[in-house]
């Protein structure tokens, strides 16, 4: 530490005003304050700021908060790897084969993303804003364990570019970034993103006799058309290769199963919700809102109920899907989500309603939180805008009287 | 009715005259700076969309089809007026324009002020005539049509709100200086119509 402090002391004249790299100023502040502490203090007199929380340590709690999503996402990369060729394997195995797939999407959502931030801050002249360290570790959260990385690279490029640089940067973009990069993937190479990606198998191999790679929720679709129960279709899916109750209600909330990467384990989610909650990081108001929405929604198509898909019980939609990573860790972006307290209940609750509304009656996606999600960034402010209002109207009122 | 409130979520959501079909695009992009004036237009154009669509219903059913002349007499039956259905229905939508027009005057005149030359401009707005076209291409009957009428209006004015809004929001922002203005709009409508990308294929 002390090597890197003194290397960096010897070189930092050249960076600044006057030396002769003085226009990468701003790339080489990022790197040194991303290695320590700004060592600038508040003055004794007149301020009170109690707790020197800042932009970084903000997002590191965030990326603390995604680990258990990201470690158990590894696992169960090589967990249902090794499942759909039928061989046994180590605990250990299943890491190494997860890690081996999972960690060149992180590098390369993180080397270009960070990349586009040094070129666009060098050039606008202002500070490398930390919002991409989220954003960069979320990415390869919400894709598929087989996804071609070049793909990523595009898809990075494209969110980062477009849905926040050209609107200013960090803390100026209208649309979730790594929803940016998903929806871009899922409409511009369809093939990749859609159908049984959804497990890691190696080109040439054999899967295990009866495997299919089917996610619950196009199960849950499938038996819409084919008139059988959902939760009949689920208990019995996969029983031949992978054992009894792989689709159970307890094996759906814990998350060994084909879907993307960090997004399958509503238990691991919630370990990132609490930490959000006990940090202060996230609002706990959209997070138990996005859940409400879906499960009201949910009850209210049971009530209707004219398909199996329709008919199958409200707190399955909770469980399956991306509903949960969506809820903790999408949904309550502080920047694209609703500001006003009152506006993050209705935020959330639509969020919810519109996800289960999707996933029912959108044949053309099964799953529906990635674009309720991008829906409601949408209408964020005009909701704070009518909440604000109508507190407007509230207080003049009171106040004339 | 469940066919009527089929046509009614389609047009607002699935149908969407700015989204699904980008049209009205110069009074979507030029007058959602502010969500009060951007309200005020949307409720302009669904006033106007909901009249024009079913009375010009009427005239292409009862004047303009081939043989719809029948009532006049046996010696009409054969005449097709269906070359003048343009010329006739942007006739009706000029009407219907000026008549809001007195009224949004009359009746708030800083909405007036607000609005300025796009009040007028309604008239040549292209989601109007697209929503008349569209009824007669889809053979609706007429309550079909008022429904479709009303309901592009109500998802025309709910994307206008939503971008006064998102623009509302975005004059903190610190845009590059050539996305300024009308660039930055654009691709803000892009994104957002990646949102209501959503509704595509919606079986309802």
């Amino acid at each position: 530490m002390k090597f890197l402090r003194n290397t960096l002391d010897k070189v930092k004249h050249d960076f600044e005003k006057g030396g002769k790299y003085e226009k990468y100023y701003y790339a080489f502040e990022a790197l040194e304050t991303f290695a320590f502490v700004p060592n600038t203090t508040a003055s004794t007199k007149g301020v009170q700021i109690r707790d020197g929380v800042d932009l970084k340590r903000l997002m590191m709690t965030v990326i603390i908060a995604m680990v258990p999503c990201l470690i158990f996402g590894i696992f169960n990369v090589g967990h249902q790897h090794f499942l759909a060729l039928g061989q046994e394997a180590s605990m250990m195995d299943k890491f190494w084969v997860g890690a081996l797939q999972v960690m060149p999407i992180v590098i390369v959502s993180y080397g270009v993303g960070l990349g586009i931030e040094f070129i666009f801050a060098t050039i606008r002249r202002h500070p490398v804003n930390e919002g991409y360290l989220v954003t960069g570790m979320l990415i390869p959260l919400v894709m598929p364990p087989d996804i071609p990385l070049w793909q990523v690279a595009v898809a990075t490029i494209f969110a980062v570019i477009i849905g926040k640089e050209a609107f200013g940067g960090t803390g100026m973009n209208v649309v979730n970034i790594a929803l940016t990069a998903r929806a871009f993937l899922y409409f511009a190479y369809p093939t990749q993103i859609s159908g049984e990606v959804w497990a890691y198998i190696p080109e040439g191999a054999q899967t295990v006799a009866g495997y299919s790679g089917a996610t619950p929720l196009a199960i849950a679709s499938q038996s819409s058309t084919d008139g059988t129960s959902v939760v009949a279709a689920l208990d019995s899916f996969g029983a031949s290769w992978a054992g009894e109750g792989f689709f159970s209600l307890g094996n759906l909330f814990f998350g060994a199963m084909p879907g993307s990467i960090g997004e399958t384990s509503t238990l691991m989610c919630l370990i990132g919700a609490f930490i959000l909650w006990a940090t202060g990081t996230g609002s706990w108001k959209i997070i138990v809102s996005v859940f409400a929405g879906a499960w009201a929604m949910g009850l209210l198509l049971n009530a209707l109920a004219v398909n199996p898909f329709m008919e199958m019980p409200a707190h399955y939609h909770l469980v399956i899907g991306g509903l949960a990573f969506g809820a903790v860790f999408m949904a309550t972006d502080p920047v694209t989500a609703t500001q006003t307290e009152t506006g993050k209940w209705v935020y959330g609750f639509l969020i919810g309603l519109f996800t289960v509304l999707i996933r029912v009656f959108n044949p053309a996606y099964p799953e529906g939180i990635m674009l309720a999600i991008l829906l409601m960034n949408i209408f964020a402010p005009l909701i704070d805008y009518f909440v604000v209002s109508a507190n407007k109207t509230r207080r003049l009122k009171r106040a004339t009287v | 009715m469940e066919n009527l409130i089929s046509i009614g979520v389609r047009s607002i959501f699935v149908d969407n005259m700015i989204f699904a079909y980008f049209l009205g695009m110069c009074s979507y992009l030029a007058v959602s700076k502010k969500v009060s004036t951007a309200f005020g237009l949307g409720v302009a154009v669904v006033f106007v969309l909901g009249i024009t669509v079913p009375i010009n219903w009427l005239i292409q059913n009862y004047i303009l089809n081939p043989g719809a002349l029948a009532w006049l007499g046996d010696d009409f039956s054969t005449v097709d007026l269906g070359f003048l259905q343009f010329i006739i229905f942007i006739a009706v939508i000029a009407a219907m324009v000026q008549l809001t027009e007195m009224v949004v005057e009359r009746f708030s005149p800083s909405l007036y002020g607000a609005l300025g030359i796009f009040l007028p401009l309604i008239a040549v707005n292209c989601a109007i005539l697209g929503g008349a076209l569209f009824m007669v291409g889809r053979s609706y009957t007429l309550t079909e049509a008022t429904v479709y009428g009303l309901g592009s209006g109500i998802g025309w004015l709910l994307a206008i709100v939503a971008l006064a809004g998102v623009r509302e929001k975005m004059r903190y922002s610190d845009v590059p200086a050539p996305l300024r203005g009308l660039g930055i709009t654009f691709i803000l409508v892009g994104l957002m119509s990646l949102g209501f990308l959503s509704f595509l294929g919606f079986s309802i």
